[in-house]
């Protein structure tokens, strides 16, 4: 067991990035609750948004923080086009029941191979990072020296989450999304198009990954297979949360934060991503509801 | 022949069925009626394995199959058909037969004769080669009943093999589950389709609001004032005695 | 048909002759493709269990094939019935405990990729594997070393699996087990109430796919006498098995062979065309999204239609 003076960090640091991720596995709940598809395409789209910020920040001049209201809007916009221009249609042909699950999920598959490669074609395969006069700064806390840009990701991931939240509960938009999500047939009903919610639902879920994208770029780097990690991630996160749970997905964020960040100083460098596979695994086999889901 | 004391299930805040008693002698055509969610495909699925009861035991032929999965029960003589008829959308009408026949003939030639023969004896004869989703209802209901004739079972449960046909065709399925009985097979069936339960069985079980209300022979459970009242409401079977018809001269609403 | 099988034969034939080495190595990855697409599609065609992590079943065979000859001494010929015996190992405990566990679609796909993913890790962080550094195997070419220095020989070895492997997709398609895994694909309610063990018809399924696929990567690691951790278990070759089956026509004998052929001619006329790394495999993509949308039975499903 390390010292304390070690392992406290650490659990911080991890604590801190799970923030991050639970706002990109809000996305990906998102998708799933209400769209019913398991959006396999989400690394590749978080990718997407990364080497967007990067280039906004490095050929536009902006603060990557700046760049988050720029982020967003430009991902709802892809994830609104990708629904209507490639996913919609796929579900649409494919029938329905088992065949349709199947051809969603290859026709995510797809998407995600297609922009990881083009990504690949743009900016070749190497590692970018971007500049910013306070990428070390840190803040004393109890004792601890914790890095100002993953203090300021933290707190702006889970207002965002909160405001993700209120959008829901609290908007007209929100509750026909909600609607649709429990009752297709019944929304329907009341005059609401279920495929325009499809589409409003998957853009909001992808515009989670544009603030995403730049709350990570200070503190991470970009490469076009940086998605593939974040796969695995934040699909570990829904399924622990429970698929489809909003709280779910914040508290398995932070806990796959901490498993990750425990794991490397635990268990080394090569063989510490093995802790969020581990997890990923037993939570299907063993309580496929996850912690906090219900049953599916 | 089967055996059922005792079934329960309970869906959340529903009691679905409740202590549900039930026997099938070998031979025999019993039926299972009552209204819309009064608990009889639940009951089916449970005898069947594909629902874990909550309490009570199931028996076919003396053994204790209660824990069963379904396909260890249909090994043992005992399958179902469904309500909401499933075929194999991608294979043809013969390949969905013979996929039953398999379950005791492994080769795969005599099986698809098996399965062949079988199509035809139910009238699905010039339909063999075609996709089974290509199928009507009626062809449909048919591909159920071939299929789970095929497994050669002992005990037949139905599901509905009736609802959604026309008066013909309703005549034929009668005839060809009466042949069934006479080759030697043991029938449970669930059926909304009053004049062919009247017809076809010596014992019927009624459930309403998942308990069983009454038991009998078809004509002990028409004049029931019970299941009159279950079928029609309160106070039904009082303004019936009056006009002097019952509810089985017609058919029950579908569902 | 007669006609498309004897084309097929002239085209397998054709890198013997001559003695060209770069038409043996364009028929070695072509066959490699479709040996691997034959693997997967035994289960994810015939029996719709999309796997995403595939690629376990070639890193097994791959580290089976070097581990056995540089850590124990054991002639690589055997590498190839112990990395099938593995693969089906393997094939059979992840798709039994993900089956049991009652996963499918989707979730399945997940499972696989995760499972995947501890193998990678693994080969990466233990002493057996050569960690990062990976294997590299002594070159020592002979035959009885099942190490030639004509690619022509690969080729032969790998074609003669995919013939294997064919012949096996075939009894699959006219047995009873075929039947009953197709039948699961289709209806899975269905088939149990008819009397099919949905986990061991599945999991059996899967352990086949994973014996063949196993075979491929001990060619691999003969042919190119290394491997690590990032070739065993790539992302990007799972994606590949899946995609030559269901370009070529999943659930079909002859399908991951035309899928194969048809997506090393896209990914090579790419290649000419734009040399640009990435290119290929983003058109890879394309074609995946087409066949989903445009032939979902594959190019076979096109000559049954006509």
């Amino acid at each position: 067991m390390p010292p304390l003076g070690i392992l406290l960090p650490s659990l911080v640091n991890g604590l801190l990035t799970g923030g991050v991720y639970a706002l990109v596995a809000l996305g990906l709940t998102l998708i799933y609750g209400v769209l019913h598809i398991v959006n396999f395409a989400h690394g590749s789209l978080l990718m997407l948004a990364m080497f967007g910020t990067w280039l906004l920040c490095t050929e536009a001049g902006f603060d990557p923080y700046a760049a988050l209201p720029v982020m967003v809007a430009a991902m709802f916009a892809m994830g609104w086009a990708l629904y209507r221009g490639v996913i919609g249609p796929v579900a649409a042909g494919a029938g329905g029941g088992v065949r349709q699950d199947r051809a969603i999920l290859l026709a995510t598959l797809g998407v995600a191979v297609v922009l990881d490669n083009f990504a690949l074609v743009l900016f070749t395969g190497d590692t970018r990072t971007i500049d910013t006069p306070y990428a070390f700064d840190v803040v004393p806390v109890g004792g601890m020296l914790i890095s100002l840009p993953r203090l300021i990701s933290f707190g702006v991931a889970l207002l965002l989450a909160l405001a993700l939240w209120a959008f829901m509960t609290r908007t007209d938009a929100g509750r026909a999304i909600r609607a649709v999500a429990r009752e297709p047939d019944g929304a329907r009903l009341m005059g609401i198009r279920p495929e325009r919610i499809f589409a409003l639902a998957y853009g909001i879920g992808i515009a989670c990954l544009g603030a995403a994208a730049c709350l990570l770029l200070p503190v991470f780097y970009v490469s076009p297979s940086v998605g593939n990690s974040f796969v695995l991630v934040s699909f570990t996160i829904v399924v622990l949360g429970g698929m489809g749970s909003f709280p779910g997905a914040v508290i398995g964020g932070l806990l796959i934060g901490v498993t990750e960040s425990l794991g490397g100083l635990l268990l080394g460098e090569s063989l510490g991503p093995i802790g969020i596979s581990t997890v990923f695994i037993a939570v299907l086999l063993l309580r496929p509801t996850g912690l906090f889901g219900a049953a599916r | 022949m089967l055996e059922v004391r005792g079934l329960s299930k309970r869906f959340g805040g529903l009691q679905a069925v409740r202590d549900v008693d039930l026997d099938v002698a070998a031979g025999s055509i019993t039926a299972l009626i009552g209204p819309n969610g009064a608990g009889k495909t639940t009951s089916f699925a449970m005898i069947a394995g594909f629902i874990r009861p909550d309490a009570g035991r199931v028996a076919l032929e003396g053994r204790a199959i209660t824990a069963l999965r379904p396909d260890r029960i249909a090994a043992h003589g005992l399958v179902r058909t469904f309500q909401i008829t499933q075929p194999f959308g991608g294979l043809s009408v013969a390949e969905n037969i013979r996929i039953g026949a398999f379950l005791h003939v492994a080769e795969p030639a005599a099986a698809m004769a098996a399965a062949r023969a079988i199509g035809t004896r139910l009238g699905l004869g010039p339909l063999l080669d075609r996709p089974a989703a290509s199928l009507t209802v009626a062809g449909r209901k048919r591909l159920e009943l071939a299929r789970a004739l095929a497994t050669q079972p002992r005990l037949l449960l139905l599901d509905e093999v009736m609802a959604g046909l026309n008066p013909a065709e309703i005549g034929e399925i009668v005839g060809l589950i009466r042949e069934i009985r006479t080759a030697g097979v043991t029938i449970l069936l669930i059926e909304h389709i009053m004049q062919a339960v009247a017809s076809l069985a010596e014992r019927v079980y009624v459930l309403a609001e998942g308990a069983l209300i009454a038991t009998g022979s078809p004509r002990e459970i028409a004049e029931n004032p019970a299941v009159i009242e279950a079928y029609l409401g309160h106070g039904a079977a009082a303004r019936l005695a009056r006009t002097h018809s019952s509810p089985f001269d017609q058919a029950a609403p579908h569902g | 048909m007669p006609l498309v099988v004897l084309a097929g034969i002239v085209l397998a034939a054709l890198p013997f002759l001559g003695g060209s080495q770069y038409l043996a190595t364009i028929g070695l990855l072509t066959a490699a493709s479709a040996l691997v697409g034959q693997g997967w599609n035994l289960a994810g065609g015939f029996g719709g269990l999309t796997s995403f992590g595939s690629v376990m079943f070639f890193g097994i065979g791959a580290y089976t094939a070097a581990i056995i000859q540089t850590r124990w001494g054991i002639n690589p010929w055997f590498g190839l019935p112990a990395g099938a015996a593995l693969g089906g190992l393997a094939g059979a405990v992840v798709g039994f405990a993900a089956f049991r566990a009652g996963l499918r679609g989707s979730y399945f796909a997940l499972v696989t990729l995760a499972f995947a993913e501890v193998f990678h890790v693994l080969s990466n962080s233990l002493a057996l594997t050569g960690a990062g550094l990976g294997i590299t195997l002594r070159l020592a070419p002979g035959l009885g070393n099942f190490q030639f220095l004509d690619r022509r020989a690969s080729y032969a070895v790998m074609l003669a699996l995919l013939v294997l492997a064919t012949a096996l997709a075939h009894w699959l398609r006219a047995s009873r087990f075929g039947a009953r895994l197709v039948a699961l694909r289709e209806n899975e309610d269905a088939a149990q109430a008819l009397g099919i063990d949905i986990v061991r018809t599945k999991t059996l399924a899967f352990a086949l796919s994973g014996a063949v696929i196993a075979t491929a990567g001990v060619v691999y690691t003969q042919t190119y006498l290394y491997i690590d951790p990032s070739i065993a278990f790539s992302v990007e070759r799972s994606v590949e098995m899946l995609l030559v089956a269901m370009i070529g026509g999943p659930g079909t004998v002859w399908g991951p062979i035309l899928g194969a052929i048809g997506l090393h001619l896209v990914a090579d006329t790419a290649q000419a065309w734009i040399a640009l790394p990435g290119f290929a495999a983003m058109l890879y993509g394309v074609v995946l999204l087409a066949v989903i949308r445009l032939l979902p039975d594959g190019i076979a499903g096109m000559f049954r239609r006509a």
